[in-house]
């Protein structure tokens, strides 16, 4: 397949729309400009497979049919839409009697896919050589001074990684090294943030964001830098909580690797969805160098 | 106090159970586990499950299907798949526990107010129906169905956050060809 095609899955529609208003001009900045999925569908996420892992694969091979059609490649933010696309792609092509039920079921619902499609992470493509060099290339505001907790989460590294480590990859902390910025040694950077448990039982979620806070904090980070919607939130949206809980500050904002991404290309501050975060930013500001300003 | 067998006999363990979770999950490698244990001290969650990894493989090896499916273990997995990267044995732990879940709801013996279930089969009707996901309603749901109505209200100041920043839309959204879904699951049932 030639080029990619963007594929937003659910929560860059909906609390992530920060990531959305990052990456789409990071990637145009740097010559590769995404168009959207046309009609795409939800991946089904963990859910789906907890329920039917049948209607879960299928529903995936819609989404790959589409891009098929339009004979591009996944490009999916999100890593649980990332895992679940590649999950269900693996499985399709896997030739098993089930999956071939599968696939004749796509048949005749009029989207039949025939196993063409890769499914990629930006972070990915972001890191490849020739890319990478891209980008360094036209770094206008090296966020120097900054230090970047690298948090990768589970579902991008694991399992099915071909382009990084899943128990301590380096990818975005190179990318954020070629930003002039400073990463840290962020041991539980692929420690899990629980998912959907945050949701479901707090207690838990409380306390495996507390120690994935406190860890950044301790490496004397001053951001967080995520690449899923979920671990942003659960990062982001208890931490008045845990700071009551566990009388500890661990206050840091959370955001996405493109915002400060699309910060070091120096695109307008303006656009890249800072104003939707829930931590205040002023502290972080003041440790770029003339503020984040050109 | 009453008396209770804590051990059981051959009898009454399920020696077919294996082998369905084998099919079930794809997974080929569990007979070879060596109850080293090494998904259980890498699991983020096993301090808070009743039986932790280790234990729920050797359940599911020797057939104890009861104790498997009605554990919290398969539910408080977020599937990190941190064990499964790492068995020294290649066994897909966390394929396994998904094939888990799934059979406790087809048996209908997981927890039925247990949130997290309850999260899973209303996100799976909502995709099978629409397409896509609305996050507030899958929240709304979600409380209704757990009848947890008053965390509804303990999660307003989360809320009121998220619309602040305009973040919560309470826009139900849905694909557009909803015929071809219909038809794909349709087809789908057919080909079962």
């Amino acid at each position: 397949m030639s080029g990619y095609v963007y594929y937003p899955g659910c929560s860059l529609k909906g609390n992530a729309k920060h990531y959305e208003e990052s990456i789409l001009p990071v990637f145009k900045e740097i010559d590769l400009p995404l168009e959207e999925l046309e009609d795409w569908n939800c991946c089904g996420a963990t859910a789906y497979f907890s329920v039917d892992d049948r209607m879960a694969a299928a529903i995936c091979g819609r989404n790959l049919s589409l891009a098929e059609k339009m004979q591009k490649d996944i490009i999916a933010p999100c890593a649980g839409c990332f895992l679940t696309l590649k999950k269900s792609n693996k499985f399709l092509a896997g030739g098993s009697e089930k999956a071939r039920k599968i696939l004749g079921a796509l048949d005749k619902a009029g989207c039949s896919y025939g196993g063409k499609v890769d499914v990629k992470h930006p972070l990915q493509v972001l890191v490849q050589e020739d890319i990478l060099e891209r980008i360094k290339a036209r770094v206008t505001r090296p966020l120097a001074g900054l230090k970047v907790a690298c948090y990768y989460g589970c579902q991008l590294v694991r399992p099915f990684t071909d382009f990084d480590d899943p128990d301590y990859p380096m990818t975005l902390d190179r990318l954020m090294a070629a930003i002039g910025a400073e990463p840290v040694d962020y041991s539980a950077k692929t420690r899990c943030c629980g998912g959907s448990l945050t949701g479901t039982i707090e207690e838990v979620g409380l306390r495996l964001n507390y120690i994935l806070l406190k860890e950044a904090k301790k490496k004397g980070a001053d951001v967080i830098a995520t690449i899923c919607p979920l671990c942003q939130f659960n990062l982001e949206i208890l931490q008045d909580k845990m700071v009551k809980k566990y009388k500890d500050d661990i206050t840091i904002p959370i955001l996405y690797f493109s915002q400060l991404l699309g910060l070091g290309l120096g695109l307008s501050k303006n656009t890249l969805g800072f104003s939707r975060s829930i931590i205040d930013l002023k502290p972080m500001w003041g440790k770029i160098e003339n503020g984040g300003r050109r | 106090m009453e008396i209770q067998r804590k051990v059981k006999y051959e009898e009454e363990l399920d020696r077919t159970f294996s082998e369905v979770i084998k099919t079930m999950s794809g997974d080929n490698e569990l007979d070879h586990c060596i109850q080293c244990g090494t998904c259980s001290s890498s699991c983020p969650m096993s301090v808070y499950m009743d039986y932790p990894p280790r234990k729920i493989i050797a359940l599911v090896k020797n057939g104890f299907k009861d104790e498997a499916l009605r554990s919290f273990t398969i539910w408080l997995c977020p599937s990190c798949y941190t064990c499964q990267v790492r068995c020294p044995a290649k066994i897909k732990i966390t394929d396994v526990m998904y094939a888990l879940k799934r059979l406790a709801i087809q048996e209908k013996v997981y927890p039925s107010r247990f949130s997290i279930p309850v999260l899973d089969r209303e996100m799976s009707k909502m995709i099978a129906k629409n397409g896509r996901n609305s996050e507030l309603w899958v929240v709304l749901k979600l409380y209704l169905k757990s009848r947890k109505p008053l965390g509804l209200l303990k999660m307003a100041p989360m809320g009121l956050k998220l619309m602040k920043t305009g973040r919560m839309s309470l826009k139900k959204e849905s694909i557009k060809d909803k015929k071809q879904l219909r038809t794909l699951l349709k087809a789908l049932k057919e080909e079962a």
